[in-house]
């Protein structure tokens, strides 16, 4: 009898862009150990039914439902064939409505740049909306090793960070706690929590909202995602049931969104099919109780510095991939014909096919490569200035050539599964070995603070215009947010009606 | 109507009757059934597991084996096989460069049908007690494959046809959109949670009510079976095409039956 070989292939090479959600131990192995934590079962039983249980009652309601995610699934795939000139056209709205866009192809640019813009401000500690893309780079891991504390608002993430824990769901990210364990971390691990605590959504909720007050007031940077970037006005978006996000959003002096290349939407009218999608798909809700919305700065009125890094982190590479790029597109009719599998890619990522002696090379796979101003490319070293507008040709042609010469850069996917440690660049160190020359001053700046030009006015960052000392403007806050007691509301009281009760299944 | 049967590797291994049972649904519409020779996988199991190359002459062999043969639809008693024709063969082929194969793959999985899809969408039943003379007085609960559900999105289809039979006491399945647990190769690679899965929706079955769970794919009811079996007593399984061909002159008797051995080509 010969042997079947059952195990997962090899993954081939190149491993396109790196995260932070590998576990440490095998799935299977992981499994067999939490089958037997029954508690932990309950809840996710409890939790994910609940949650099932809302969405399907809402997604029935609506007689175009379906209609409704081929729109959005059709809009995705427009935004995957058109992705280098949307980008191009949201980076430019974002930029003249005085927004700073940077660009980072991995998960290590990314953290990077964040933390030079935190590092910037001069604060060590910064509030966070939730956010899968910063879960995925692990930027509150990096942050913490750079003595720069990012905390949770999003009520479960606050659990799973005050737990010592890992997310367990995207969007319930604490649904294998009960509320007795929540109860528990907070009585560990929050300062200042009221030991008579109980096990009742609304007092937990109450505790994580005193707890978050401080937090919402006193922190000058805020750190979001955004589940959309409208091309065509420069609009991100970010829905949330809680109300922490739009305090992260619109208090502090700094906003920095980590944004995922995939979430443009073209026009800010596609809004309106993801608006309704979203919420009653998500989180079972007609809709979500906050969507906030932000252009650019808006003067005197919320952040005035605001910076928006669009990641990459293999999210063209899988676009690149035409067997990878959907698994399966169950809305398109099984007899129908084929779509078109290549999307129009970016001038750079179309360079196998121009080039056939590229692909006969090893047909070398290039991410998107836009200038970035904050790694000192020419332009930014020439103008000692936030890059904006045009770009010179020879900017965005450094890549090629570096394919061309096969030289050792990270525009080449990796061979192996991880790429090559980079030199740090702390230090004034060089912190890429450049070859291209001249152009390339092989050096990081020291982050200078930006001016903001406001109105033909030039602001000082570091001085933020027309806002009240902290303590004015935290007490006007806390006469605004605090109406009495017995709050109708209490934020996060999604994630409490979705945790298990005490005491085993349900 | 000529009906290319394709029969799935689970139905011709593990269940050879309920290939058996679809051929007599069909013949007794009037319809000539012929079975291509040579058939075989769909390559589902390739492509779910990561093997595409290797998935790449096993489409080629199901085109082949179809493409000689002449008929105006084909039917299988499998939706998750069903899905697999149109959602992964024409990608294999194009992964391998025959564009040529994917667009035969792509036009043989448009006149594939699940046979649920083929009875109410392409013949128009719409009675099973009356058009096609099912009768199974038994409890009865159903259980929706995920393939079926998600990929060929079939709906009330197997559930219309199922309410319809002749003195069935149909019951409602609890929970009835979640996965058995099966999920192919998952069950080999992740045996714990496909076990506990299984549970829960054995769980389910019985506090349906129902002595047997149907449903429309052999693979589903095989692992569910397998797992009752194993529990002793209880539910069993019967694949949806062999409730809808039992007849009042031929019944079908699920306590003394045999449910992995067929019992040959009776009519």
């Amino acid at each position: 009898m010969s042997p079947t070989p059952l195990g997962l292939p090899v993954a081939r090479p190149p491993v396109h862009g790196h995260g932070n959600l590998h576990a440490e131990t095998a799935f299977p192995a992981a499994a067999k150990e939490q089958m037997r934590n029954e508690q932990m079962r309950a809840n996710i039983h409890h939790a994910t039914h609940t949650i099932r249980a809302k969405r399907a009652n809402v997604t029935a309601e609506l007689p175009d439902w379906e209609a409704l995610r081929d729109a959005g699934s059709a809009i995705k795939q427009d935004v995957g064939a058109r992705l280098p000139e949307l980008l191009e056209e949201f980076e430019a709205n974002l930029t003249a409505r005085g927004a700073h866009v940077h660009w980072a192809r991995d998960a290590a640019e990314a953290n990077e740049i964040v933390a030079d813009l935190v590092r910037a401000t001069g604060v060590d500690e910064v509030i966070k909306v939730k956010s899968m893309a910063t879960q995925e780079i692990g930027l509150d891991e990096y942050l913490a090793g750079e003595g720069i504390a990012a905390i949770e608002t999003d009520l479960a993430e606050l659990i799973v960070q005050l737990g010592h824990d890992k997310p367990s769901h995207i969007l319930v990210p604490a649904i294998h706690r009960n509320r007795d364990e929540i109860r528990e971390i907070f009585l560990n691990e929050m300062p200042g929590v009221d030991a008579s605590l109980s096990t009742e959504p609304a007092e937990l909720a109450d505790a994580a909202r005193t707890h978050l007050r401080e937090k919402f007031l006193s922190t000058s940077v805020a750190i979001s995602g955004a589940n959309f970037g409208v091309a065509d006005t420069g609009t991100l978006a970010v829905v949330e049931s809680e109300g922490n996000g739009r305090m992260c959003l619109t208090l502090p002096d700094t906003l920095i969104t980590v944004m995922g290349i995939e979430k443009l939407v073209p026009t800010f009218d596609d809004l309106e099919v993801f608006l309704q999608l979203l919420p009653r798909s998500s989180t079972g809700e007609r809709m979500n109780p906050y969507t906030s919305m932000w252009t650019g700065v808006t003067p005197d009125d919320g952040p005035q510095d605001v910076h928006v890094i669009l990641l990459d982190n293999g999210r063209t590479a899988v676009l690149d991939d035409p067997a990878g790029r959907s698994a399966g597109n169950p809305s398109a009719p099984l007899s129908g014909q084929a779509r078109p599998l290549r999307p129009a890619l970016h001038p750079l990522l179309r360079l196998p096919q121009r080039l056939p002696r590229l692909r006969a090379c090893g047909r070398p796979r290039l991410r998107l490569d836009l200038s970035r101003s904050h790694r000192g490319d020419p332009l930014a070293a020439a103008h000692g200035h936030h890059l904006r507008g045009e770009r010179l040709p020879a900017v965005r042609f450094l890549p090629v050539r570096r394919v061309l010469r096969r030289l050792p850069r990270q525009d080449q996917h990796p061979r192996h599964p991880r790429p090559p440690p980079r030199p740090r660049r702390r230090g004034g160190e060089s912190h890429d070995p450049q070859p291209d020359g001249p152009a390339h001053e092989g050096r990081v700046r020291p982050h200078v603070p930006r001016p903001v030009h406001v109105g033909g006015r030039t602001l000082a960052p570091d001085r933020p215009p027309r806002r009240p000392p902290r303590h004015r403007l935290a007490a006007r806050h806390r006469r605004r947010l605090d109406p009495g007691a017995g709050h109708p509301h209490p934020t996060g009281a999604v994630l409490p009606s979705l945790v298990g009760h005490p005491g085993g299944r349900q | 109507m000529k009906i290319a049967l394709f029969a799935t590797c689970i139905v011709d291994a593990m269940y050879p009757r309920v290939a058996l049972a679809t051929v007599r649904i069909l013949e007794r519409l009037g319809h000539e059934v012929i079975f291509p020779p040579g058939q075989g996988c769909c390559s589902q199991m390739h492509v779910n597991s990561g093997y595409l190359d290797d998935a790449l002459p096993v489409v080629r062999n199901h085109v082949r084996a179809f493409a000689d043969a002449r008929f105006d639809v084909a039917v299988a008693p499998s939706g998750s096989c069903v899905a697999s024709l149109g959602h992964q063969q024409p990608m294999v082929a194009r992964a391998g460069g025959d564009e040529a194969l994917a667009r035969e793959a792509a036009e043989l999985a448009g006149r594939t049908y699940e046979l649920s899809q083929l009875l109410v969408d392409v013949l128009g039943v719409t009675d099973a007690a009356t058009d096609l003379g099912s009768w199974f007085p038994h409890t009865v609960t159903y259980h929706p494959s995920c393939h079926g559900t998600r990929l060929l999105r079939l709906g009330d289809r197997q559930s219309d046809l199922l309410r319809t039979v002749g003195d069935i006491d149909y019951r409602e399945l609890p929970d009835a959109a979640e996965c058995c647990g099966f999920g192919g190769t998952f069950s080999l690679k992740n045996p714990d949670v496909s076990g506990a899965m299984a549970e829960e929706k054995i769980g389910n079955i019985v506090a349906s009510g129902a002595s047997i769970c149907t449903g429309g794919d052999a693979a589903c009811l095989l692992h569910l079976g397998g797992a009752m079996r194993k529990r002793g007593s209880g539910p069993t399984t019967l694949h949806l095409a062999e409730i809808l061909a039992a007849t009042r002159e031929h019944p079908l008797d699920p306590t003394s039956y045999d449910h992995s051995i067929p019992e040959g080509a009776r009519r």
